[in-house]
């Protein structure tokens, strides 16, 4: 009875703590900042797009976008090119350098990127690459590799040995293989990496905020602060430019929550 | 017996003969991880030996960085605490709350998908638009959380969250247990699920209590998760550069700085590239230490 009682009030507290501020946020993106300010929580006096009027009037939001979107593609599907094809090379080569392979792409999930930024700083200026987003791609797909080199790399060492066997009597290349039988049979392996590079470079802010200053070329959360300084304390813009650059993220977690929970995890329950 | 020896040796001389495929196929992946990641982590060790602003010629001055990094740092040390204290709590916080709802919704239920959905939500947003999110309910004129307590006349408990030395801190640590408590936790179901309902059932008919279950079945067998956790909680709290440049840039007064932060401003408000370097490297090996060390205790334990 007690385990009941206290279950029930831990879960119902969690549930209010997010169910509460994402209430305030998708409400007050209709409302104006007196409203947000007075009842945070009331329904807005008079349903009105006028906020996201204002902010696709007001700014870039939409070049924000399509930033985003631009850059988050292509540094998944390049990652998952390159991660994939690597890991099956490590998977396939029971030797030492499919070991040293797999240790250094290791390295890369011990130190996390970010005390990379210095050095990635200086050469990009170097080499004219900030502000550009083949630049930044680049960096994305660097960062993310070690994560989908691992997740892959397991997937591909549990594919049972006589398949890669059997294709290799019938005279089968390496590269025949991997197109025609690992990668058609880690498709949920590649969906999982998918949806988590996904989110990692949709949501990320660091790189951006490294290497691009242009305000044409700048992603949404890098955006995001700009419009912080300029609507101030204008919570309602905020806001709705909140709602923006979440809308995407959450339609596919709603239409497709299994496979995020399994992507947002893979990595660590693989270790 | 003989068959099968061929057979292995035939197999053995094919992948042989064509390792060259294999080769080819890891090399665009090492070239592009070679050239922006190791080769710049090794570059991190030239800068930290040098005086730089990034524009003039850089000057060889040894380990002077370092020195002054040791001895003559009053910021490092803050924010070499700062970033301990974060993760520690991060650490202890989260994990509790994530195996704690974990052994609460580890039975497959119409209401345990539902938490489950809910409680993993935030981890799907920006660092930004939480912190978005969080500026707003703790915002000490017009936030949430404070209009809530004046108006239940707890006004002494208004504070300015963010905006205070003494509560700066502990309020993204906060934020940053309820970003990826779900994410845990879901890791912790998956490995509960893996634990035989036997020993459950054993434990039941010994008439042990929900506690002593727990204590006896759940926390062992859940070990080995639980170091799961507890490292990538950690390296994420390292990680956590985008909540806190979204929310305070480290501020006020520099309490909530955490490595990360400091070595972007060392760097790009002071233009001290090479001093940038230095505190790049102390984190590399902060990390080593402090993930080794988890690693021993955690192992030792089952």
């Amino acid at each position: 009875m007690m385990y009941k009682i206290t279950r029930w009030i831990a879960l119902s507290f969690f549930s209010l703590l997010i169910l509460i501020p994402s209430t305030m946020v998708l409400l007050g993106s209709f409302k104006t900042d007196l409203e947000i300010y007075d009842s945070p929580m009331a329904l807005p006096v008079k349903w009105t797009l006028d906020n996201y009027q204002r902010l696709l009037d007001d700014g870039d939001i939409l070049i924000n976008f399509k930033n985003s979107v631009i850059v988050t593609f292509f540094s998944v599907a390049i990652t998952l090119l390159l991660a994939s094809m690597v890991s099956f090379a490590i998977a396939r080569l029971m030797n030492v350098t499919g070991r040293v392979l797999f240790v250094l792409f290791a390295l890369g999930l011990a130190i996390p990127g970010q005390v990379n930024i210095i050095p990635i700083y200086l050469l990009f200026s170097d080499l004219g690459l900030t502000n550009t987003f083949h630049g930044l791609i680049a960096v994305n797909i660097v960062a993310t590799l070690p994560i989908s080199v691992f997740i892959l790399t397991s997937f591909f060492r549990e594919l049972p040995n006589e398949m890669y066997e059997v294709a290799s009597i019938d005279g089968a290349s390496h590269l025949r293989v991997f197109r025609s039988i690992a990668v058609p049979l880690s498709r949920p392996a590649l969906g999982a990496t998918a949806i988590f590079l996904f989110v990692i470079c949709w949501n990320d802010l660091l790189f951006p905020l490294l290497l691009i200053t242009e305000s044409a070329k700048k992603t949404l959360p890098l955006a995001m602060l700009d419009y912080r300084g300029e609507y101030a304390t204008s919570f309602s813009m905020i806001f709705t430019a909140v709602m923006v650059a979440s809308i995407p993220m959450v339609v596919m977690y709603l239409a497709m929550q299994k496979s995020f929970v399994a992507g947002l995890t893979a990595g660590a329950v693989k270790g | 017996m003989s068959g099968a020896t061929r057979r292995t040796s035939k197999n053995r001389r094919s992948v042989q003969g064509s390792k060259t495929a294999l080769y080819w196929m890891s090399a665009p992946a090492l070239a592009l991880y070679a050239f922006l990641f190791l080769f710049p982590v090794l570059s991190n060790f030239r800068y930290a030996l040098m005086k730089w602003d990034g524009i003039d010629e850089g000057e060889f001055v040894g380990l002077a960085n370092f020195k002054k990094l040791a001895t003559d740092d009053d910021l490092a040390t803050k924010v070499l605490g700062n970033n301990i204290e974060f993760m520690f709590w991060v650490v202890i916080f989260q994990t509790t709350l994530a195996l704690l709802f974990a052994t609460y919704l580890v039975k497959n239920s119409r209401a345990s998908l539902f938490f489950r959905t809910l409680f993993f939500f935030p981890t799907i947003l920006s660092s930004v638009s939480v912190a978005m999110i969080w500026l707003f309910l703790y915002d000490p004129n017009y936030g949430a959380i404070n209009t809530t307590l004046i108006r239940l006349g707890l006004d002494s408990f208004a504070l300015n969250w963010l905006g205070s030395e003494t509560s700066a801190l502990y309020a993204i640590i906060f934020v940053q247990v309820w970003f990826h408590t779900g994410q845990m936790m879901v890791i912790y179901i998956a490995g509960l699920q893996q634990i035989p309902a036997e020993l459950y059932e054993a434990a039941n008919v010994d008439g042990a209590s929900r506690w002593q279950q727990f204590k006896s079945v759940t926390w062992p067998m859940a070990l080995p998760t639980s170091a799961v956790v507890v490292a990538y909680t950690t390296i994420q709290s390292f990680r956590a550069f985008d909540l806190v440049y979204a929310t305070t840039q480290g501020g006020p007064n520099n309490t909530t700085s955490i490595l990360t932060t400091m070595i972007f401003q060392t760097a790009f408000n002071e233009f001290r590239f090479g001093y940038a370097a230095s505190q790049s490297i102390i984190m590399i090996i902060m990390i080593f230490l402090i993930t080794g060390l988890q690693r021993r205790i955690l192992r030792t334990r089952y």
